[in-house]
């Protein structure tokens, strides 16, 4: 920050914008509750919250919407951060839901798609009112158009046609009983400023985000690792690569990158010259349609 | 590295999403799994080219109808600075869109196509960014390869549109010719029309002057949240959350809480990173004062010899956004930098046809992207700057009480 000039760079105005948002939600909003799944994004959200309301404690818990599909190291990670923050966790389990008889597992195997009647549950069950993602416009083209503040109705669905003008930094968190806002204080981010921001913070992030040697098997052109939820089909033979993870999701559809990024600086300098989309390389889920992403929001998903 | 945001008003036939995908081609924000997947729905649908608007349209809607609906953010960089650009569609909701995009925007392109030269969109592209105070404003004669690269064509066009953004005290004006298409004057000085002496559009955007842009002169501190740890480590702390709206705060100064008008000083300027120097905006801090004074939500800091209106009379230009219409006698909720009320629609005192310009002083109410002069009540005192003072201060959304949506934006021309 240069103060001679009265210019923020970048990521002050980001951090800025930020906290701003964190800080109208807790004003307005009675029960707000921050998502948090060990992933990168939701880690910069949980400091960001943690310096809205410095030197007092976020007031309020996080929450992981837990597939039951984890990469061991993630969890790990979630556990020692909630524990340090001495914030409360609230887990809402789609194994333990899929035994209840609420949801039913798909025959791909892929639990992204039944985690959104786990999460709109939970969300009622706690008479959760405001749920903080970590999501950003950047990631894909439905959430380009995702507003800061996203009004979802009774069932926790989406309108994209039929969303409140967003104005300056003036954000209408004003709902009915049941209804819930979705909050994205990360909307303006981009991947690589979030790296930027891990780097300027010293943030630490999970160590499947850096490069690692994993046995891997290759599908659709992806590198998925072999593990207890995603085994190689017949034809499909494994190897051991250098690889990182550009996003971490449910572990059975999360495919990795090659890569010898080992440093915050060198996933940097990847990052700023790849020709691919995080989500575009890494991410079963989304090749389903080109609005694949965009169907899912409307059902409730983040 | 710092940030720009700008909004780009035009239409497809403008060649506006040409320009972008331009803008995030050349500065390679586009990723190869983006342009195949755009390639293929192109192919699909039996274009002839690869539309480089579906990269921003990115609904379902949109898609199969070829319209944009709502304002897309896109996000590119280059070495000197992070742009944000809110695309603002020429078509359909185009007030109420413009000016959800321009509201945040630090400078504003508007397109015109050097064929047609002004048109009545581009009189209300321009009005728009003027009413919403965007400080910097691109007129960008595009399609000029179609023109023979002509010098005559473009003069004719930047006095034209000059002479008419005169009338609306546009702060600073910038004319480039380009061809979106062909590349030219976007990211390098163009050697098809070398009678053009001026900076390429990527050029400009990245050395536009914004740092003078923002208040620094008039202390402003709504009150955000009041942070009180209820712990024994910090047990007597007590600090007052916000994002500077205007002016630069230090430790020591003395200011003013209104509305209740207790005069006190700032102890110390607190982020997590510990304390600095001064606040400026629109850095979000946390602010201590000397006596413990009752202050709440909504409230605002300023110094005692510059101080906002503390009204409940409030004169707006309003942009309505909803299909029901504003009229007078109507009640609606108000949020205003920190601090929600309730108004009353006293009187609508004309409605503003964005495209002459003409008051309609009989106009009985506005409809759907009409915007018009009204004169609202509030409950309680808002702590209110004119507009063209401070954007943050001066500017308001309206609120349904029985629907909650949003349906009117404000800028407040004055306030007793």
């Amino acid at each position: 920050m240069t103060i001679h000039d009265y210019q923020l760079s970048q990521l002050d105005l980001l951090e800025a914008e930020a906290v701003h948002i964190f800080r109208e939600v807790a004003a307005e909003l009675e029960r707000p509750v921050l998502l948090f799944s060990g992933g990168k994004d939701s880690i910069v959200m949980l400091r960001l919250a943690e310096k809205a309301f410095w030197p007092a404690p976020m007031p309020f818990p996080v929450m992981h919407v837990d597939t039951g599909h984890n990469f061991p190291e993630v969890l790990e990670f979630r556990d020692r951060r909630v524990a340090e923050l001495g914030v409360n966790l609230v887990v809402a389990s789609v194994p333990e839901a899929i035994d209840r008889g609420l949801v039913a597992e798909e025959p791909n195997g892929s639990r992204n798609r039944i985690q959104t009647p786990v999460l709109l549950e939970a969300v009622e069950k706690h008479r959760f009112t405001a749920l903080f993602g970590g999501a950003r416009r950047d990631e894909e083209k439905a959430r380009a158009k995702e507003r800061v503040f996203s009004f979802r109705d009774d069932f926790g669905q989406w309108d994209p046609k039929n969303q409140r003008p967003e104005l300056w930094s003036l954000y209408n968190g004003r709902i009915h009983l049941g209804e819930s806002i979705r909050v994205f204080p990360l909307s303006n981010w981009t991947e690589l400023d979030v790296w930027h921001y891990i780097q300027r913070e010293g943030i630490e992030v999970p160590s499947i985000y850096y490069a690692h040697d994993r046995e891997v098997f290759e599908r659709d052109g992806m590198l998925f690792a072999a593990n207890e939820f995603c085994r190689p089909r017949e034809g499909e033979t494994t190897f051991v690569a250098r690889v990182r993870y550009r996003t971490v999701g449910d572990a059975s559809l999360t495919a990795a990158v090659k890569s010898d990024a080992d440093t915050v600086e060198k996933v940097i300098d990847e990052v700023a010259s790849t020709r691919l989309t995080e989500r575009g390389a890494t991410r079963g889920d989304d090749r389903v349609s080109e609005a694949a992403m965009e169907d899912r929001k409307k059902e409730g998903y983040f | 590295m710092d940030l720009l945001r700008f909004a780009t008003a035009g239409s497809v036939d403008d060649g506006k999403s040409t320009l972008i995908g331009r803008l995030l081609y050349d500065s390679k924000a586009i990723f190869t799994d983006q342009l195949e997947s755009v390639e293929r729905t192109s192919q699909q649908r039996g274009d002839e080219y690869t539309n480089l608007a579906l990269l921003t349209d990115g609904l379902r809607a949109e898609r199969e109808q070829g319209i944009t609906i709502d304002v897309a953010y896109r996000y590119f960089a280059t070495p000197r600075r992070k742009f944000i650009i809110a695309d603002t569609p020429g078509h359909i909701q185009y007030t109420r869109n413009m000016v959800t995009g321009a509201s945040t925007a630090d400078l504003a392109i508007v397109l015109v196509d050097a064929r047609k030269g002004m048109v009545e969109q581009s009189r209300r592209h321009a009005f728009i960014v003027s009413l919403l105070r965007v400080p910097h404003l691109v007129l960008a004669v595009n399609k000029m390869d179609l023109v023979d690269w002509s010098q005559e064509v473009f003069d004719e066009i930047e006095h034209e549109f000059s002479a008419f953004a005169t009338k609306l005290d546009v702060p600073d004006l910038t004319v480039v010719p380009i061809s979106a298409l062909h590349g030219d004057n976007i990211v390098s000085r163009s050697p098809n029309m070398p009678w053009y002496e001026g900076p390429s559009l990527l050029h400009h955007l990245e050395h536009v002057h914004i740092a003078s842009d923002r208040n620094l002169v008039d202390v402003r501190f709504p009150v955000q949240y009041v942070i009180r740890p209820q712990s024994l480590q910090h047990a007597d702390y007590r600090a007052y959350a916000g994002q500077v709206a205007g002016g630069v705060l230090k430790p020591g100064d003395e200011v003013m809480v209104l509305p209740s008008g207790f005069t006190t000083r700032i102890t110390s300027i607190d982020t997590a990173e510990g304390p600095v120097a001064e606040a400026f905006a629109p850095m979000s801090v946390t602010i201590r004062l000397e006596d413990e004074i009752d202050i709440s939500r909504g409230d605002l800091i300023c110094r005692p010899h510059n101080q906002p209106s503390v009204a409940q009379n409030i004169d707006a230009m309003v942009c309505w956004m909803a299909e029901t219409p504003l009229v007078p006698g109507q009640k609606l909720a108000i949020k205003h930098t920190t601090r929600s009320a309730r108004v009353l629609v006293k009187e609508l005192q004309y409605r503003l046809d964005v495209n002459s310009l003409h008051r309609d002083d009989t106009a009985t109410q506005l409809g759907l992207n009409d915007v018009g002069r009204v004169r609202l009540r509030t409950t309680v005192p808002l702590l209110a700057d004119e507009y063209r003072r401070n954007r943050s201060t001066g500017g308001f959304i309206l609120i349904d009480e029985s629907t909650n949506r949003t349906v009117g934006a404000g800028m407040i021309t004055s306030a007793s």
